[in-house]
């Protein structure tokens, strides 16, 4: 009642028609902040030209692993740690090796002490295993990514080349991105209390370099390099072996691509 | 860093099959427990006052400013776990700022200011303007300012303006009662989306979030119902007390159809994860789950109002039934909510192996500070309580 009295309504039309005004304005703030949500920057692509002249919009990046050329030494857990300055602690990796034993009545022994980073120590017990593999992870960039998805502030995003980034200024720690990855590729930096993973190396990427794990591996197991550009290893990789993602049936469109990758791992 | 490679080392040994070395440290802890069941008795508590307004239950008429108060009260405190246990709360007004709009968390800003500033502050202010008035034209001193201050420095007790009173009441109940269900149901849905997370990931998650909320918010009115009336040195309206049963048993009848369900769809489809789920439940989770959450909180509190509205026992033997059924039902809810957040991160997404929580005492995500964020809203309750009496003789002093 009063405060009609105050805004001084004359008559009932003018009264609902101010009214029917306002309402639809106030509606109408609520999507301002999706406007202005930080979702948006990446879709701006001059935004991505980066200052040495990178063009985000000319690549799409993507990495193959090779299964049977993994030979466990570790050598990517720990150029990546040095790389990307990774807490060295058995609790935080941005990639990670795991051994699996599969054994004759059908046992199936995974493990990855310290993520694979000193290596494997052979298994000397009466196991009977009738095979055995190792598989590096990381992050998937997924095109469909869940973490995005999930992300408040919108700290973790998908680059136009397809690298799934947090942003650590952004980021406010609230770990809903670790919930929701699928493939415990994520973690909270114990100092800077933000969300971390890794990044394909981005950093290096973007100046033409490939990322350190790739450097690193002896045999290598992993192929790093272009999805769209028809003459690039990483596709020639794709259409010479037998391709498969991790937990396809979660949709999550990883770019990561396993090669002999055996039934057992999820 | 000191500290947490303490934390983390020993859980090492913890450690069952296989899980992925970044999920050690377990994300989600005490804190996120409080938070659904803080929000939780909000919903319930809010939903019972509706009862009062939308469904006329005449008998639940003297908790209904009570429900109203103890919302408000639990709302205050509900983002204060959320806050503390973010990496860096003095960022979290990014949530209001640039909001992902796909994100559900996103939503909880907007949601809980809909609640606390649309619903519930203004039902609380309509319910209470005349009565705030008149108060404050008898009252001398500090109480006549607070009360004047209260009512907005409004003066308007014509019969036309408290009709307006009545009738907005009216439809903020009804606007209130779908945001009550947004307000918790979206909580269930920050769970049950996570599709990385087969313990979570559930249609029936916010269904089954919402009506445990109802029947933890019933529950403690009732609770607190019964504790204030001796306390004021007033006798307990039985007819109110005997209502307020007899919904909760309903509630609890809904909400125990709804796990069973979630239960046996589960186990029915048989999923990938059903092994590690099933290992969980019978192992780590089985004192959280089936002792306490279904057994003492669910079928005991169910057994015993039964038998006290069937075996028409007298009033004082009833009260008692209540009044304990009450406190086990709050474990109970409690319990659940532990489990989901808890529970649903004890196990790997490699679904071989399991981890372990340990709870710390001091810190920011430690016992302590859980059981303060506990304490306040039970402080902040006495101080409405004085400020805005929601008995029914403080309202007729003044008619």
């Amino acid at each position: 009642m009063n405060i009609l009295k105050i805004l001084n309504f004359t008559n009932q039309s003018q009264k609902r028609r101010s009214f029917v005004k306002m309402f639809l304005l106030s509606v109408a703030a609520i999507a301002i902040p999706g406007r202005s949500g930080s979702q948006e920057k990446p879709k701006k692509k001059s935004g991505w030209l980066l200052a040495d002249g990178y063009d985000a919009t000319e690549h799409l990046w993507g990495m193959g692993v090779n299964i049977n050329d993994c030979i466990g030494c570790g050598r990517c857990v720990a150029a990546c740690k040095e790389e990307n300055n990774v807490p060295r602690l058995p609790f935080f990796f941005r990639t990670w090796v795991e051994r699996y034993e599969i054994e004759a009545n059908g046992r199936v022994s995974v493990s990855s002490p310290n993520g694979g980073y000193d290596s494997f120590k052979p298994e000397l017990s009466d196991k009977q295993t009738i095979r055995s593999f190792f598989v590096p992870k990381l992050c998937n960039h997924c095109d469909n990514p869940p973490c995005v998805q999930v992300c408040p502030v919108g700290a973790t995003f998908k680059t136009v080349d397809g690298v799934i980034l947090v942003d650590s200024d952004y980021c406010i720690g609230c770990r809903y991105c670790i919930q929701a990855c699928p493939y415990g590729a994520r973690f909270l930096h114990p100092v800077t209390r933000t969300a971390e993973k890794c990044t394909f190396c981005y950093h290096r990427i973007t100046k033409g370099m490939s990322p350190a794990c790739v450097e690193n591996c002896p045999t290598q197991a992993r192929i790093f390099g272009e999805l769209k550009k028809g003459a690039s290893p990483l596709v020639r990789f794709k259409r010479m072996h037998n391709i498969n993602v991790l937990k396809p049936n979660l949709n999550t469109e990883p770019k990561v691509y396993y090669a002999n990758l055996d039934m057992e791992v999820s | 860093m000191e500290d947490i490679v303490q934390h983390l080392t020993p859980l090492l040994k913890e450690v069952s099959g296989y899980i992925f070395p970044n999920e050690i440290e377990l994300h989600w802890g005490l804190l996120i427990v409080l938070y659904p069941y803080l929000t939780g008795l909000v919903a319930g508590a809010f939903i019972l006052a509706s009862l009062v307004k939308v469904f006329n239950v005449k008998e639940l008429q003297p908790t209904y400013r009570m429900s109203l108060l103890t919302a408000l009260a639990f709302l205050i405190v509900a983002p204060l776990p959320l806050l503390g246990h973010l990496g860096h709360p003095e960022k979290s007004y990014e949530i209001f700022l640039t909001p992902n709009t796909s994100s559900a968390m996103a939503m909880f800003g907007f949601v809980y200011a809909w609640y606390l500033m649309a619903v519930l502050l203004l039902e609380i202010w309509f319910d209470y303007r005349k009565d705030l008035i008149m108060w404050s034209r008898k009252e001398k001193g500090l109480m006549k300012w607070i009360h004047k201050l209260l009512s907005l420095f409004s003066s308007d007790v014509s019969e036309k303006a408290i009709r307006f009173d009545k009738k907005s009441v009216r439809v903020i109940t009804i606007i209130g009662i779908p945001s009550a269900f947004l307000l918790h149901g979206y909580v269930g849905f920050i769970f049950g989306s996570v599709k990385a997370n087969p313990f979570w990931s559930s249609v029936l998650m916010p269904i089954v979030f919402l009506f445990s909320a109802i029947v933890s918010g019933i529950a403690l009115v009732l609770l607190i119902y019964m504790i204030v009336t001796p306390m004021r040195r007033k006798p307990i309206d039985m007819l109110c007390l005997n209502k307020l049963a007899s919904y909760l048993f309903y509630v609890m009848i809904i909400d125990f159809s709804l796990e069973t369900l979630d239960f046996i769809h589960r186990v029915y489809e048989s999923e990938e994860s059903i092994h590690i789920i099933s290992e969980l439940v019978s192992g780590k989770l089985f004192v959280s789950l089936v002792v306490i959450q279904v057994l003492i909180g669910m079928l005991i509190p169910l057994g015993s109002i039964a038998a006290a509205k069937i075996f028409k026992l007298p009033d004082e033997l009833k009260k008692l039934i209540y009044f304990v059924a009450a406190i086990l039902v709050q474990m109970g809810i409690f319990s659940t909510r532990w489990n989901v957040v808890i529970g649903g991160q004890l196990f790997s997404k490699s679904f071989r192996g399991l981890t372990t929580y340990k709870m710390t005492f001091f810190g920011l995500e430690g016992f302590l500070v859980s059981f303060i964020i506990l304490i306040m809203p039970i402080v902040i309750l006495y101080i409405l309580f004085k400020l805005l009496p929601p008995w029914d003789e403080a309202r007729q002093q003044v008619t």
